[in-house]
């Protein structure tokens, strides 16, 4: 059976590295909508902040005329977070989900890094020259459950 | 993103105001590069304490003043870590190799009891 949404944002735009800030603002604003700790909403906001720095750096190459598009989904046990790009795409998924591999020396390649600490699940969609697609799930501890149960 | 700096006898200290990601990355790369050129500095303190977020590419920058700073002989301090700041650093492995002072003052200390002992 389809789980319920209960809240939905879709947003558009440039990849600029100013719209990293709105992107983990919104989605933490959608995601105060559920029972979460502050320590939470933080790792959300890294995690999404980095999925979006790799589409703005290594989806689009640092090119401002590329389009990002950032899903939030609010369900009652979960908040999914997708992060999609038609940059170039990732030749070998495996290779860029290891820690330290950056193409750049002053980057830390700890962008998935922190996504899969962060989130409880990461998966990453990518066709060369098509774009990348990041979906994260961020599950609603028992805590959100029983102050469901109550209600 | 805005920085109050401050050098004495080649020692640059970096406040750090805002939030460091990928917008902000860059300014507070040459910001720092450029006013360690300018005093010939050889060691810097980075202040995070008004650091209100902060991501693998703010990370990155940190990383490449230290590596910067070790070339050159000299030693980097980061203070004023506040819990959130610190979960993210300690999570990115850079505390096993990057050292933390508790206050400025401690820095300082450390700066000069190093510098001491190598002259």
């Amino acid at each position: 059976m389809d789980k319920i949404v209960k809240n939905k944002i879709i947003l558009h735009f440039m990849s600029r590295g100013e719209n990293v800030a709105l992107s983990r603002v919104t989605i933490a604003a959608l995601a105060s909508q559920l029972e979460l700790t502050l320590n939470d909403l933080e790792e959300i906001k890294v995690a999404t902040s980095e999925a979006v720095s790799n589409a703005i750096i290594h989806g689009y190459q640092n090119s401002p005329d590329g389009m990002v598009k950032l899903t939030g989904i609010l369900y009652d046990d979960e908040l999914v977070i997708e992060v999609a790009d038609e940059g170039i795409g990732i030749e070998d998924i495996q290779q860029a989900l290891q820690p330290a591999f950056s193409t750049d020396p002053e980057r830390m390649g700890l962008g998935f890094v922190f996504m899969q600490s962060f989130m409880d699940e990461v998966k990453v969609d990518s066709r060369v020259s098509h774009g990348t697609t990041v979906t994260m799930r961020k599950r609603i501890g028992s805590a959100g459950a029983k102050n469901k149960a109550v209600s | 993103m805005s920085f109050i700096l401050h050098s004495k006898n080649r020692t640059l200290t970096v406040k750090v105001m805002g939030e460091l990601d990928l917008a902000t990355a860059n300014n507070f790369r040459e910001t720092t590069d450029r006013a360690i050129d300018e005093i010939m500095g050889l060691n810097l303190i980075i202040d995070l304490a008004k650091v209100t977020f902060i991501d693998s590419s703010g990370l990155g920058v940190i990383l490449g003043r230290f590596r910067k700073i070790r070339a050159k002989g000299g030693q980097m301090i980061l203070v004023g870590l506040s819990a959130n700041i610190k979960r993210i650093l300690e999570l990115s492995g850079i505390l096993s190799f990057i050292p933390v002072c508790s206050s400025e003052a401690d820095a300082w200390k450390q700066i000069e009891k190093k510098s001491f002992k190598g002259a």
